[in-house]
């Protein structure tokens, strides 16, 4: 079961550089290890991280298979006006998830 | 006619035997014709097993044991002091019957090392020679790994990850904490010295709080997403501790990256927990003396070879316990006790200038969920690949089904194994 971990700032002061940090948990798995049988273990990543501020992107990565599991991503942003965070993880296998997290800026 | 026979029979085994010393002592070094000279640092379950097992192996080597504490106090067992079941005077050794059989014991820290002429140097300037060295120094915590604890946040917010005066200070805590507060054990990533005890120490202060304080709740904030004996442990804590217990795995948010000592805080990426008791279990590496003798490699634990226990690095010198890397082999008393008479063995036939054979090691670790309540893990390793691997198909854990007359039996099979184990190696 994936569950996604958020640590966004309640609030901040308008053109403070806040720090945003996320975990969603996942196996990651490679696809490049083989069972005892000798039968290759299938594929199974998140291929991307989408992080929108009001509707508009403000961070994007892609993963790939050598990123560890539970994928940790920590970065920065100027908060200029009060919102919503909303975070997308996608991957293999039909892999979704979302959440989301609230600012109040003063 | 029969005593004549006696005779001649007598004389020809005599003769026979001093021709296979005069054959076999020429091509040997020269150590092996005087008394080769062993040094063992560290008097824990490791150093003491290895010296005793030289001593036993070969009556004449000459063996030397330098420790500077005169009392041992043994790490297993320890929760149970912590969760007030047991005496730390139960824990303590002494080196009495070490020194009785032989070994020279040196009441001295070992401060530096000189590989290339093979001496140790003592806190006192002196220094002693060795044809082998075996370090057995245990480990040293690791100060600088989490912001905000240091030495003196362990006073404060107590590891008691080396017994002693720590053990006492947690269980002093715990006795002093209100009914309703809040316990939080940290756990490290792998490796680290006892892989279940973090675990057992949650179970046991469970078992405190429970008797003595029932409104209380214990955290572990884990830097791991799998431990020894997982669903044994989980399932105990259900069983036994029934919403008293949360575990809180690195996926989840558990790993502590700095702690406020000032406030017993402990700060993780996705929030803080504010503990009236907090015991910080911090990463670790090999004992100091390891990292001088350079036998440490960049993860601050030392390569050996699975054979000899020689270091990687660091030529005549062996290194076995917690302060070794033995591959699939956890960092136990048991282990170091089975690695000590591997590597005693390997010295004792290289001193001989022959080749040791490949061993084969048994591990076993007991937890006890409650004190009436124990499970098990059991290994076999032999070396594979330049490591201690697993042999396949042996070894094993506790059933995941089983009555409480089982669990309770295996809890005596574990004060049993300590019974032997210090009787063996301080006894």
């Amino acid at each position: 079961m994936a569950s996604a971990l958020i640590n966004v700032p309640a609030r901040a002061k308008r053109g403070d550089i806040i720090e945003i940090k996320t975990l969603m948990s996942h196996i990651m798995e490679s696809g490049y290890r083989h069972k005892a049988s000798g039968e290759a273990v299938p594929r199974d990543i998140i291929t991307s991280f989408t992080c929108r501020f009001n509707g508009a992107e403000i961070f994007r990565a892609d993963l790939f298979p050598a990123i560890a599991a539970n994928p940790f991503f920590s970065f920065f942003t100027t908060v200029t006006e009060s919102g919503k965070f909303e975070f997308e993880w996608i991957g293999d296998k039909g892999f979704s998830e979302t959440a989301s997290a609230s600012i109040s800026v003063e | 006619m029969g005593v004549s026979r006696r005779i001649s029979r007598r004389k020809f085994c005599s003769a026979s035997a001093a021709a296979a010393v005069t054959a076999l002592a020429s091509p040997l070094p020269a150590l092996a014709q005087s008394a080769a000279r062993i040094i063992v640092i560290g008097g824990g379950f490791g150093g003491a097993s290895c010296a005793r097992a030289l001593k036993q192996i070969d009556p004449k080597l000459q063996v030397t044991l330098v420790e500077p504490n005169r009392t041992f106090t043994a790490c297993p067992f320890s929760n149970n002091v912590i969760a007030g079941l047991r005496s730390i005077e139960e824990q303590k050794f002494g080196y009495d019957k070490i020194a009785a059989s032989g070994i020279t014991v040196v009441a001295l820290e070992a401060t530096t090392i000189n590989a290339a002429a093979r001496t140790v140097g003592l806190a006192d300037g002196t220094s002693l020679a060795y044809d082998r060295l075996v370090l057995s120094p245990g480990i040293e915590l690791r100060f600088d790994a989490l912001s905000g604890y240091d030495e003196a946040a362990a006073a404060k917010m107590p590891h008691a990850w080396k017994a002693g005066e720590q053990t006492l200070l947690l269980r002093k805590q715990l006795e002093a904490m209100d009914d309703g507060g809040l316990v939080v054990i940290t756990a490290p990533a792998n490796p680290f010295r006892c892989p279940p005890g973090p675990y057992e120490r949650a179970c046991l202060i469970a078992h405190y709080l429970k008797t003595k304080k029932p409104r209380s709740k214990l955290i572990i904030l884990d830097a791991k997403d799998a431990f020894s004996k997982q669903r044994l442990f989980q399932n105990a804590w259900k069983e036994l501790y029934p919403g008293m217990v949360e575990w809180v795995s690195l996926s989840q948010g558990g790993k502590v990256n700095a702690v406020d000592p000032a406030t017993n805080t402990l700060i993780t990426d996705f929030g803080n927990h504010t503990a009236q008791v907090a015991n910080v279990i911090p990463p670790q590496r090999a004992g100091r003396i390891a990292a001088i003798a350079g036998a440490t490699d960049n993860t601050g634990w030392c390569a050996i070879d699975p054979v000899t226990f020689e270091s990687r690095s660091a030529p005549n010198i062996h290194v076995i316990g917690d302060a070794c890397l033995a591959g699939a082999m956890p960092k136990s008393a048991f282990s170091a006790n089975a690695q000590a008479k591997t590597c005693a063995n390997a010295i004792a036939t290289l001193v001989a200038g022959r080749s040791p054979a490949a061993p084969k090691l048994i591990n076993t670790c007991y937890s006890l969920a409650a004190p009436d309540y124990g499970i098990s893990i059991a290994g076999v390793y032999h070396p594979k690949n330049g490591l201690l691997a697993d042999v396949e198909g042996a070894g094993g854990v506790s059933p995941l089904e089983a009555s409480r007359d089982f669990r309770a039996r295996e809890a005596d099979y574990a004060q049993s194994w300590f019974a032997t184990i210090t009787a063996e190696v301080f006894g």
